[in-house]
C-alpha cells in the first residue's frame, strides 16, 4: 500500500511543471498542454483524498473536470487555429491587441 | 349654476389648450368663433354667479370652491380653491366682459395676421390666467394667475417677434415685472411664515385677531406692493408698459389698459386689512400713486404715437387708482378700476381702428380730420375721451371724483392737488389726441388716404357696446351729495372691503371738490381747444420757448436711458467680468482640470494593460500564492 503522501508529491509536481510550462514556452499549444496538465494534476490530488477520506464525491469532481477539459481543449484548440489563421503565428508575444 | 362658478376660468384655459395644439389645422372662422364662445362662457357663467350673489344679500361671504390639496407637506397646506365674493364678482364680470368684447373686435382686427391661432390661444390663456388670479382665494394660488398673466403679457407683446423693436419690448416686460415679482413673493412668503397659511380668510382673520404687530405688517403690505408697482407699472418701475406697445393693439387694450394691469391694484384692494394696519405702507402707496399721476401724464403731453399716449394715460390713471387704495377709499380704487376698464379699452380699441383705417399709422401728425371718415370710430372715441377727462355724467367723472373727494376727506391735501393737476393734464392730452386725429386739417400719407375706411362691423360694433358702457357703468357709485346710500358700488363690495371710517364732509364741501373736479377738466379742454385748434402755433411758440422742457418731456425725461445707463448697462458689465473671471477661470478651469487629472491617471494605469497573456497569468499566479499564504497561515 502505497501512503497518499506519494501521490500528493507527484501531484504537486506535476502542477509546478505545468505553472513553469506555461511561463517558459512562448507558443499557445504548449501553453495549453501545461494547463492541461495543471487539471490532472489537481485530478490527481482530489483523487487521493477520495480515497483516504472513503467518500466519493472528490472522484465525482474529477469526472466533471475532465468533461471540462474536453470541452475546453475542443473550444481553446479552435480558437487557437483561428488566431493562427489571422496572425499567421501563435507565439504569445506576437498576439498582443489588447495592450493599453 | 352658482355652485359651478368655478368653472369660469376653465373655458378658455380648454380654449387656449385645443387652440395650441390643433390650431394651425382649423379654419379662421373657427378659431374666432371658439375663442369668443369660450369667453362668452366665462361672461355668462360669471353674470350669474354675480346675480345670485347679489340675491343672496349683504351678508353674503361669497363662495368657496376647494377643488384640492395642491401642495400638502406637513402643517404646510396650500390648495387649489377658487373663490367668488363680492370683489372677485366685479373683478370677473370687468375680465371676461370686457375680454370678451376684445376678442370679437380682435377677430376684425387681426384678420390678415397669418398666426391667428396662436394669438387666440395666447388671448384665451391670458384670460384663463386672469380669472385665476382675481378668483384665487389664497395668496400662492392668485400668484399663479400672476405670473399666467405675466407670461401671456410677454408672449403678446412679443407677438410679432421679427420686429426686434417688439421682441425687445416683450423682455422688457418680463424682466422688470420680474423685479416687482421678487417683492410679491417675499411678501407671500413673509405671510406664510407668520401664519402659516396663505389663504385670504386666514389672513384676514389673523389681521382681525391682532396677530400682526404693525411693523409686521407694514413690511409685508410694502413687499406685497412692490408686486403692484410691477405689476402696475408703477414709479419706479412702470417703464415696461410704455414699450408693451408694441403688442397688436387688442392686446394693449386687454392686457395693458383694462385688465393685467389692474391686478396690482386689485391685489391691494383684496388685502385691505392687512394695509390698513399700516398707516406707513398706505401713505407709500397713496405718494407713489399721485406722483405717478402727475409724472405719466406729463409725458403723454408730448408724445405724438397715439398708443403711447394712452399707455402713459394707463399708468397715470393706475396711480389714481393707488391714490384711492392709499388714502383707504378701496372701493373707489376698484369703481376706478371698474369705469377705466371700459373707457381705456374703448379708447385704445378706437386707436386700432384708427390704425386699421389708415393702413397702421401711428404718428398723430400724419392724422387730422378723420372725424368724416370714421362716422363710428370718432363718436365712441370722443366719449370715451369725455370720460377719461372726468366730465360730469360720465363714467370716469364718477370715480375720479370718488378718490379725490376720499383723498381730500383724509386731509391729504398735497395728494388732491396732485391729483387735481393730474386731472387737467389728463383732460388736455385726451382732447390733443382727438383734435390731432379727428379735427383740423388733414395731414395724411396719400397712401393711407387711398384706402380710407371704416373698420368691419366686427370692431365696431364693440366699440358701441364700450361707449354705452363708458356712459352708464359710472351711474352704479354715484357721489354721496345726491343722498345717501345712492352709492351702490361701495354698498356692493362692503361685506369684502371694510373701509375705514374716515372723516366725512360737509355736503358743501362735497360739492366744491366736485366743482373742483369738474372745473379742471373743463380748463383742461379749453387748453387743448385753444392749443390745438384755435391757435395752433401756441404750441409751436412754446416749444421754442422752453425747448429744454420740451426735450425733457419728449425724451420721457430720459427715464429709460437712466436706467439702461445703471441697472442694465453694468448688470451687463459685471456679467461680462464673471464671465470673463470667474466662469471661464474657476468653473471651466475645474472642469477642464478634473478631466486632465483623470486622464493622466488613466495613461499611467493603461501601461499595466500589456495584452500580454503571460503579464496576466503572472498576476494571478500572484494572486493564487497570496490567496494560499492568507489561507495556510
Amino acid at each position: 500500500m502505497i501512503p497518499p503522501t506519494y501521490y500528493l508529491v507527484v501531484s504537486i509536481i506535476l502542477f509546478v511543471l505545468g505553472i513553469i510550462g506555461f511561463f517558459i514556452k512562448k507558443d499557445l499549444i504548449t501553453q495549453f498542454l501545461s494547463v492541461e496538465v495543471m487539471l490532472n494534476a489537481a485530478n490527481l490530488a482530489f483523487i487521493t483524498f477520495a480515497h483516504s477520506a472513503g467518500s466519493l464525491d472528490g472522484q465525482i469532481i474529477v469526472f466533471f473536470v475532465i468533461t471540462v477539459a474536453a470541452a475546453e481543449a475542443a473550444i481553446g484548440l479552435a480558437i487557437i487555429l483561428l488566431v493562427y489563421r489571422k496572425h499567421k503565428s501563435i507565439k504569445t508575444e506576437d498576439i498582443h491587441l489588447m495592450k493599453g | 349654476m352658482a355652485e359651478l362658478f368655478w368653472l369660469i376660468p376653465f373655458f378658455p384655459a380648454l380654449s387656449s389648450l385645443l387652440l395650441i395644439l390643433f390650431g394651425r389645422k382649423l379654419p379662421r372662422k373657427y378659431i374666432a368663433f371658439q375663442a369668443c364662445l369660450a369667453v362668452f362662457f366665462s361672461l355668462a357663467l360669471s353674470i350669474l354667479s354675480f346675480l345670485s350673489l347679489l340675491g343672496s344679500g349683504h351678508e353674503g361671504h361669497g363662495l368657496i370652491k376647494n377643488l384640492f390639496a395642491w401642495i400638502h407637506s406637513g402643517s404646510f397646506k396650500v390648495d387649489l380653491s377658487l373663490q367668488f365674493d363680492q370683489l372677485t364678482a366685479v373683478m370677473c364680470l370687468v375680465v371676461s366682459g370686457v375680454g370678451f368684447l376684445i376678442h370679437v373686435y380682435s377677430s376684425g382686427y387681426m384678420a390678415e395676421d397669418k398666426s391667428f391661432a396662436r394669438f387666440f390661444a395666447y388671448m384665451n390663456l391670458f384670460t384663463f390666467s386672469m380669472l385665476l388670479l382675481v378668483m384665487a382665494s389664497n395668496l400662492v394660488l392668485m400668484f399663479v394667475g400672476w405670473e399666467g398673466v405675466g407670461l401671456c403679457s410677454y408672449l403678446l407683446i412679443g407677438f410679432w417677434f421679427e420686429k426686434p423693436s417688439a421682441a425687445d419690448a416683450g423682455k422688457k416686460a418680463f424682466i422688470v415685472n420680474r423685479i416687482g415679482d421678487a417683492g410679491f413673493m417675499l411678501g407671500i412668503f413673509f405671510i406664510l411664515l407668520h401664519i402659516g397659511s396663505a389663504e385670504f380668510a386666514a389672513v384676514n382673520h389673523a389681521v382681525e385677531a391682532g396677530g400682526f404687530a404693525q411693523g409686521l405688517a407694514t413690511l409685508i403690505a410694502l413687499l406685497l406692493f412692490v408686486g403692484a408697482i410691477g405689476k402696475s407699472a408703477q414709479i419706479p418701475l412702470y417703464v415696461w408698459l410704455p414699450d408693451a406697445m408694441e403688442g397688436p393693439t387688442p392686446v394693449s387694450a386687454l392686457i395693458h389698459a383694462a385688465t393685467m394691469v389692474t391686478a396690482g391694484v386689485y391685489m391691494v384692494a383684496r388685502m385691505n386689512l392687512l394695509y390698513s394696519l399700516s398707516p406707513v405702507a398706505m401713505q407709500v402707496v397713496a405718494i407713489v400713486g399721485a406722483l405717478t399721476a402727475v409724472y405719466a401724464a406729463s409725458m403723454a403731453l408730448t408724445q405724438n404715437d397715439i398708443k403711447r399716449v394712452l399707455a402713459y394715460s394707463t399708468i397715470s390713471q393706475l396711480g389714481y387708482m393707488f391714490i384711492g387704495l392709499g388714502v383707504g377709499a378701496y372701493s373707489a380704487a376698484v369703481f376706478h378700476l371698474y369705469t377705466h376698464a371700459f373707457f381705456k379699452s374703448l379708447l385704445f380699441l378706437g386707436a386700432g381702428s384708427v390704425m386699421h383705417a389708415l393702413s397702421g399709422e401711428l404718428d398723430l401728425r400724419k392724422m387730422g380730420g378723420l372725424r368724416k371718415y370714421l362716422p363710428l370710430t370718432f363718436p365712441t372715441f370722443l366719449i370715451a375721451t369725455i370720460a377719461i377727462a372726468g366730465v360730469p355724467f360720465f363714467s370716469g367723472f364718477f370715480s375720479k371724483d370718488a378718490i379725490l373727494t376720499s383723498a381730500f376727506a383724509n386731509g391729504q391735501y398735497l395728494i388732491w392737488a396732485l391729483g387735481l393737476m393730474g386731472a387737467v393734464l389728463t383732460a388736455f392730452y385726451m382732447f390733443r389726441v382727438v383734435f390731432l386725429t379727428f379735427y383740423g386739417k388733414e395731414r395724411l400719407e396719400p397712401e393711407a388716404k387711398a384706402h380710407l375706411h371704416e373698420s368691419p362691423k366686427t370692431m365696431t360694433i364693440p366699440l358701441v357696446i364700450l361707449a354705452f358702457f363708458s356712459i352708464v357703468a359710472g351711474y352704479v357709485g354715484l357721489p354721496i351729495v345726491l343722498g345717501k346710500n345712492v352709492n351702490l358700488f361701495d354698498r356692493f363690495l362692503e361685506p369684502v372691503i371694510h373701509a375705514p371710517h374716515g372723516a366725512h364732509l360737509s355736503l358743501s364741501s362735497e360739492w366744491m371738490l366736485i366743482l373742483a373736479s369738474v372745473a379742471v377738466a373743463l380748463f383742461g379742454i379749453f387748453i387743448a381747444y385753444v392749443f390745438y385748434l384755435k391757435k395752433p402755433d401756441i404750441p409751436h411758440n412754446l416749444v421754442a420757448r422752453f425747448p429744454w422742457l420740451y426735450k425733457l418731456l419728449y425724451n420721457k425725461y430720459y427715464m429709460d436711458e437712466i436706467y439702461n445707463a445703471t441697472f442694465v448697462n453694468s448688470t451687463i458689465k459685471g456679467s461680462e467680468l464673471v464671465y470673463k473671471h470667474f466662469d471661464l477661470k474657476v468653473i471651466d478651469g475645474a472642469l477642464n482640470g478634473s478631466a486632465k487629472t483623470m486622464n493622466t491617471i488613466g495613461k499611467l494605469l493603461s501601461s499595466l494593460q500589456t495584452g500580454l497573456i503571460k503579464d496576466y497569468a503572472l498576476v494571478f499566479l500572484l494572486g493564487a500564492l497570496i490567496l494560499l499564504g492568507y489561507f495556510v497561515f
